[in-house]
């Protein structure tokens, strides 16, 4: 990809798919699927201390319709899950999960009859992350992994998927 | 307030003399020092009744509806247990009934405490006991076709089949392969 142009203006080209990839990176709209406490750390991370729009994902939405990146922040439920899987598939293509916190990732400490173990069980997901909670750190860099992917074609949208697993260092 | 029982040895004295009434047993007190009473099953609401209306305890707030599963041992199998709190005398109270798993019905107390809707919803929920009398005895937790009763002691932890109600609703599962690393230490393909 190239920048073209001089003083009065600039042209960016490039093959159109890593244009596309390089314009669908830079604005993630997150869907915020906040079921428990990681939850809170995700509000935070959205608020202005850590202030996710540096990364241009700040404009999270509640419909599924209109979002990009479904952070399932906590523990999900069997009860709850259809009601997950329901809002991934009423996101539009190309989507994207990032799974915040052991409890999404894993089932976490809950090893039991209510809690699905992974959320992966339900729906492809691109990044997890440790911590219980993350913190707000880890969340963006699993943003920025996220955008990283996104760039290299290697998420479950662009048909390459290979997981990533992000704590709180690069 | 001058008629409410407020010293301790009163307020037990009072519970003890209508704990006769209804063939009830003044238990020993545990550490938490608050008086327990059991009573027979069909006696329970009565008891309770009585511990409201009666003018020196007025047990008015019906706290806590919960039940023990003694499974395996040499007894009743379950234990219904309410919790009453008076404002008047700031003080608690503990009543016990039995029932057997055969016979696994209590009679409910939401006629005379309305609140009791709900926390005998939970106990039925979670120990399959049913309450007669609730108008509105349906699931409160697990999903309302679920088949089991999880806090009962011979439910497994880890569930039976815990994905089948999400099945059972057209959920999707992602295909695993068989014997998948499991993700970053999560355990293994177990539901
Ligand atoms: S990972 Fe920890 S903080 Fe997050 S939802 Fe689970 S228990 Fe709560």
């Amino acid at each position: 990809m190239a920048f073209e142009g001089g003083e009065d203006g600039f042209a960016v080209t490039g093959p159109l798919d890593q244009l596309l990839a390089w314009a669908r990176k830079n604005s993630l709209w997150p869907m915020p699927l906040g079921l428990s406490c990681c939850a809170i750390e995700m509000m935070s991370t959205i608020g202005p201390r850590f202030d996710i729009s540096r990364f241009g994902a700040e404009v999270a939405r509640f419909s599924p319709r209109q979002s990009d990146v479904m952070i399932v922040a906590g523990t999900l439920t069997w009860k709850m899950a259809s009601v997950a899987r329901r809002i991934y598939d009423q996101m539009p293509n190309p989507k994207y999960v990032i799974s915040m916190g052991v409890c999404a990732s894993s089932g976490g400490l809950y090893r039991n009859y209510a809690v699905v173990p992974g959320v992966d069980r339900l729906i492809p997901v691109d990044v997890y992350t440790m911590g219980c909670p993350p913190r707000p750190d880890t969340l963006l860099n699993a943003l920025l992994t996220l955008q990283k992917k996104i760039d290299k074609g290697s998420t479950h949208a662009s048909g390459n998927p290979r997981p990533a697993v992000v704590g709180l260092g690069g | 307030m001058s008629d409410t029982a407020t010293t301790t040895s009163a307020i037990d004295d009072a519970i003890a003399a209508h704990a006769a009434t209804f063939a009830g047993t003044v238990q020993p007190k545990t550490q938490d020092g608050i008086p327990t009473v059991r009573v027979p099953r069909d006696q329970a609401i009565g008891f309770l009744v009585a511990m409201r209306d009666d003018p020196q305890l007025r047990f008015r707030l019906l706290l806590d509806v919960t039940a023990l599963d003694y499974y395996g041992q040499a007894r009743d199998r379950f234990d219904v247990v309410y919790h009453c709190y008076s404002f008047e005398s700031r003080s608690r109270l503990r009543v016990k009934t039995s029932c057997s798993e055969r016979d696994a019905v209590v009679p409910s107390a939401v006629p005379e405490f309305p609140t009791a809707g709900f926390l005998e919803r939970e106990v039925f929920d979670m120990f399959g006991i049913r309450f007669d009398g609730n108008p509105d005895l349906r699931r409160i937790l697990m999903p309302e076709d679920y088949e089991h009763h999880p806090l009962r002691k011979d439910f497994p932890l880890e569930g039976i089949e815990p994905e089948k109600n999400y099945r059972k609703h057209g959920g999707v599962m992602m295909p695993r392969a068989p014997g998948a690393e499991p993700i970053n230490g999560a355990r293994s393909d177990t539901p």
